[in-house]
């Protein structure tokens, strides 16, 4: 029941990312151009958003359906951060998608970002084997 | 109906995905994240030797459902807005990528960079596929991309998050001024 839920909620998700422009290549180019607010709002409101919710969250102490307390999930700080980071960002503005957009638009029947996404999994596959010797 | 087959405002978008991250606390008690999901791809696929890719992918088999369901949204959403974008774009961008060399302006991907016809053109396969594997690559060596870092991280007030995202604008704004104009001038 739970996934069926979470499906229909990432089918949702699919078709935010459509109907909000995100999916567009040239909407991330405007937005590394500075020429519009439009994905600035974007991420800026959901940024605000969610950090409500979560504080509203913790204030009243909900609980996940499993009924156990709602951690949240830390994310480290290393050097992989900045590096990864840096080529995600330079993969970022040739694609014109991050990763959820990269599934919506392979959904969407897009040739070239099925090719896309399934570089960024061999992208992943890759890392899984040099992980060790790079700095994190 | 109406409402499906027309662009969003941001101040709609951006709450939208914003509730995603309360939301999959409640549902499964695990954070907002879409590019996990590349390394659970490889894990239950090819199940290949390296040790990064020894888990219990199983416990995470809600991202791979929920990844599904962004395609399918996908399919829905994208057929729904086969329409010219170009009218919302900033004219600054537009004779930008003018000046580039961009010249389909008919849909929300530019088809003359992004299509099959241009996979077989050096600079299609530089941009689907280097600009692909930079996405997987960097996402897991970063350990988070747009949804878990720049919008998860952030709602939580994580520093790891903050770093990321600067990363990822100095990423994109060095490869928006540097790398596209040359990989543009290639065939």
């Amino acid at each position: 029941m739970i996934m069926l839920i979470v499906f229909l909620l990432g089918t949702f998700f699919g078709v935010i990312l459509c109907n909000g422009e995100v999916i567009s290549w040239f909407r991330i180019q405007e937005m590394f151009r500075f020429d519009s607010f439009h994905m600035y709002g974007v991420i800026g409101s959901a940024v605000v958003v969610g950090a409500i919710a979560m504080l509203i969250i913790r204030k009243i102490g909900l609980r996940s359906l499993q009924g156990t307390p709602i951690v949240i999930e830390p994310k480290t700080l290393g050097r992989g951060t900045v590096y990864g980071g840096l080529l995600f960002g330079v993969g970022w503005a040739l694609t014109g998608a991050c990763p959820g957009p990269l599934y919506a638009l392979a959904g969407s029947g897009c040739a070239a970002y099925a090719v896309a996404l399934l570089s960024a999994i061999g992208g992943a596959l890759v890392y899984g084997f040099v992980r060790d010797r790079l700095p994190r | 109906m109406n409402f499906f087959a027309s662009f969003w405002p941001w101040y709609i978008t951006g709450p939208l995905i914003g509730l995603y991250v309360p939301v999959l606390y409640i549902l499964v008690n695990r954070h907002f994240g879409v590019s996990s999901t590349f390394r659970d791809i490889c894990a239950a696929a090819l199940r290949p030797g390296a040790r990064y890719f020894q888990y219990n992918w199983k416990e995470h088999r809600w991202r791979l459902v929920f990844v599904a369901g962004i395609a399918c949204g996908g399919f829905i959403g994208g057929g729904s807005l086969r329409v010219p974008a170009i009218a919302q774009i900033s004219a600054r961008t537009l004779a930008s990528l003018r000046n580039l060399g961009v010249a389909d302006y008919a849909t929300l991907i530019p088809g003359d960079l992004f299509s099959l016809g241009a996979l077989g053109t050096l600079r299609g396969i530089l941009l689907a596929v280097g600009g692909g594997f930079l996405v997987g690559f960097g996402t897991r060596w970063a350990e988070g991309c747009t949804s878990g870092h720049s919008i998860h991280g952030l709602a939580t007030f994580q520093r790891a998050s903050l770093v990321a995202t600067v990363c990822f604008f100095a990423g994109g704004i060095f490869s928006t001024y540097v790398l596209l104009p040359l990989i543009l001038r290639l065939p």
